[in-house]
């Protein structure tokens, strides 16, 4: 084989290429250049996730298989690693500010968020068991350090320390799984799993249950999720934004992935164990959100809801299903991004604050951000015609058509719960003494705002993009 | 007696288990979920290189190789992150890591 050839090949995996030995540059850059580069790292940063972003559209279309089908960029992947990417740099775009204001301007953080965005990128096209473990390992190995960036406060590396220990704990649950898959079907590329596995025997069925376990620690769905609230409220706010779009979604990946590419013959066996989580985490996820008073505990318990409303969709185990799951992390993504920028823009001259009742009439000092607030507010219950209800309305489509009516009918009456403590912020907004005004928000959170905003209110007007591509990926797995 | 599959199976769910009941049970000392986190992945090793014989496989082995070869990643950033913690609380009992609870 010529070079050229050699080098034409590896065209699928570009992306992460690019953003590997980019955050190695940058890592140099800021290590020759000093504290002062930090502004120069965000910005090579935020171009080189959209560069690779372009990349991963721009490849020729189709399913492309690399290192003896290890790897893999079909369009599910395609999907996903676009909203990565997306997740990624707004978490760059909007630590710039609050970074500054907290006197942590490392350039360490964007070649961080580029290494961790480098294992999701592998995660999401993870082909085999062991492609899938070394992706998890590198997004992981990167995400625990973030948890601990601000290294003088006892409570973001208390943050950092429980993340590490929970995480460890799953890789290693994840790893004993995978150990069983690979003994008990000889193989472990996903392909070759879903030929020898059959009706699958008691061995595989353990392998499967320790596979999912770990998975489900890392998209925190309940009974794996009590890591959530305390790394949230103990990060740093733009690291809790980071931890809680990209992450997750390639969590949620790979959960799709090996669900439904390694396992369809033994689907009967995991779909029970998928309609458990889906279920405990709905309703934890509206329950436990209820009393709490810091919103940043608030969002994790509220993203701990959203993740068992996604995983409804994988539940169903149809291509419908799966296009619910995509159509739904895309939809949860841009609401989070939306409403960690205000959460960012919580800062009175003293300094940022962080409980629900400082928000109390923010309609009156800042009634923009308090009327797009409110609007992602309404889109995370899932009041209709905002995005947030059509992300539920495909998953829930999904598990009825598959027959699963209890299911449906439970989510529909946990997001009715959950639509409690949503509701209850815009009435602290909207109707409550008004507490002192915020400083103005800085541009990176007004634009973030804005997009996401206006993202949920229009998504109504015009969804057929963001339907026809999830379709497309949903097939492609299929 | 010959030592098959099962019984390098039975060893590693032993040392698996072992290695689960050290991080819930132990109250005193970080280092020791640690070295329980170490045995977890040691657990997964035995088993990983006890099917790759069996199977007369050896991505098995390849696989242990990447296991070993990331625990040492995990282990030292781990001890880094223990190291910031103890720096900021003057202590790593167990017990104390309790600021956030809920």
């Amino acid at each position: 084989m010529n070079s050229t050839t050699a080098i034409s090949t590896l065209l699928p995996i570009l992306p992460e290429i690019m953003l590997v030995v980019g955050a190695m540059a940058l890592l140099m850059f800021g290590a020759y250049a000093g504290e002062r580069s930090s502004g120069a790292t965000n910005v090579l940063a935020v171009l080189l996730l959209a560069a690779a972003a372009v990349v991963v559209i721009a490849v020729p279309k189709g399913r492309h298989e690399l290192f003896g089908g290890s790897f893999v960029l079909d369009d599910f992947a395609r999907f996903l690693k676009v909203l990565a990417l997306i997740g990624s740099a707004a978490a760059i775009v909007m630590a710039r500010d609050y970074l500054k204001s907290v006197n942590q301007q490392k350039f360490e953080f964007p070649v961080l968020i580029l290494l961790s965005t480098a294992g999701m990128g592998m995660l999401i096209s993870a082909g085999d068991l062991i492609a899938l473990y070394l992706g998890l390992e590198l997004m992981s190995l990167a995400l625990y350090v973030i948890a601990a960036f601000n290294r003088d406060s006892v409570r973001a590396s208390e943050a950092g320390l429980k993340y590490f220990v929970l995480g460890a704990l799953s890789s290693g649950m994840l790893l004993y799984g995978s150990s069983l898959v690979y003994g008990f079907t000889g193989t472990v590329n996903f392909a070759g799993i879903a030929k020898a596995a059959g009706e699958g025997g008691i061995g595989l069925i353990f392998g499967i249950v320790f596979l999912f376990a770990g998975f489900c620690f890392k998209v925190s769905a309940v009974p794996f999720h009590m890591w959530t609230p305390d790394v949230y409220e103990g990060a740093p706010t733009p690291v809790t934004a980071f931890f809680a779009s990209a992450p997750k979604v390639a969590g949620m990946a790979m959960f799709v992935r090996v669900a439904v590419d390694a396992f369809p013959t033994v689907a009967v066996q995991w779909q029970q164990i998928i309609v458990f989580v889906a279920l405990a985490s709905m309703v934890l996820g509206a329950f436990a959100a209820i009393g709490q008073t810091n919103i940043k505990r608030l969002l994790a318990y509220s993203s701990i809801g959203h993740m068992g409303f996604a995983l409804v969709g994988l539940a169903a185990g149809t291509a419908e299903g799966v296009q619910g799951v995509l159509v739904y992390m895309a939809i949860y993504m841009s609401m989070t991004l939306g409403t960690f920028a205000c959460v960012l823009s919580m800062r009175r001259t003293e300094g940022y604050v962080e409980n629900i009742s400082d928000l109390a009439g923010l309609s009156r000092t800042n009634p923009t951000m308090a009327f797009f607030l409110a609007m992602l507010m309404f889109s995370l219950a899932g009041i209709p015609p905002l995005a947030g209800f059509f992300g539920k309305f495909y998953v829930f489509i999904a598990a009825i058509k598959a027959g699963m009516y209890t299911l449906a009918v439970i989510g529909v009456l946990a997001s009715v719960v959950g639509a409690y403590y949503y509701l209850l912020i815009v009435k602290i907004m909207y109707f409550d003494e008004p507490a002192p005004a915020f400083r103005p928000m800085p541009t990176e959170q007004k634009a973030v705002l804005a997009l996401s905003g206006l993202f949920n209110l229009l998504f109504f007007v015009y969804p057929a993009p963001l339907l026809a591509a999830a379709t497309l990926a949903a097939k492609s797995l299929f | 007696m010959t030592i098959g599959l099962g019984h390098y199976l039975a060893v590693g769910a032993i040392l698996f288990t072992i290695g689960i009941f050290g991080i819930y049970l132990n109250r005193k000392n970080v280092i020791i979920i640690l070295m329980s986190i170490e045995l977890i992945l040691l657990a997964v090793n035995v088993n990983l290189v006890a099917f790759s014989t069996h199977l007369g496989d050896i991505v098995g082995q390849v696989f242990a190789l990447l296991v070993l070869t990331v625990a040492a990643a995990e282990a030292a950033i781990g001890l880094a992150i223990l190291v910031v913690y103890f720096r900021n609380r003057g202590s790593i009992a167990v017990d104390d890591i309790n600021l956030m609870k809920g």
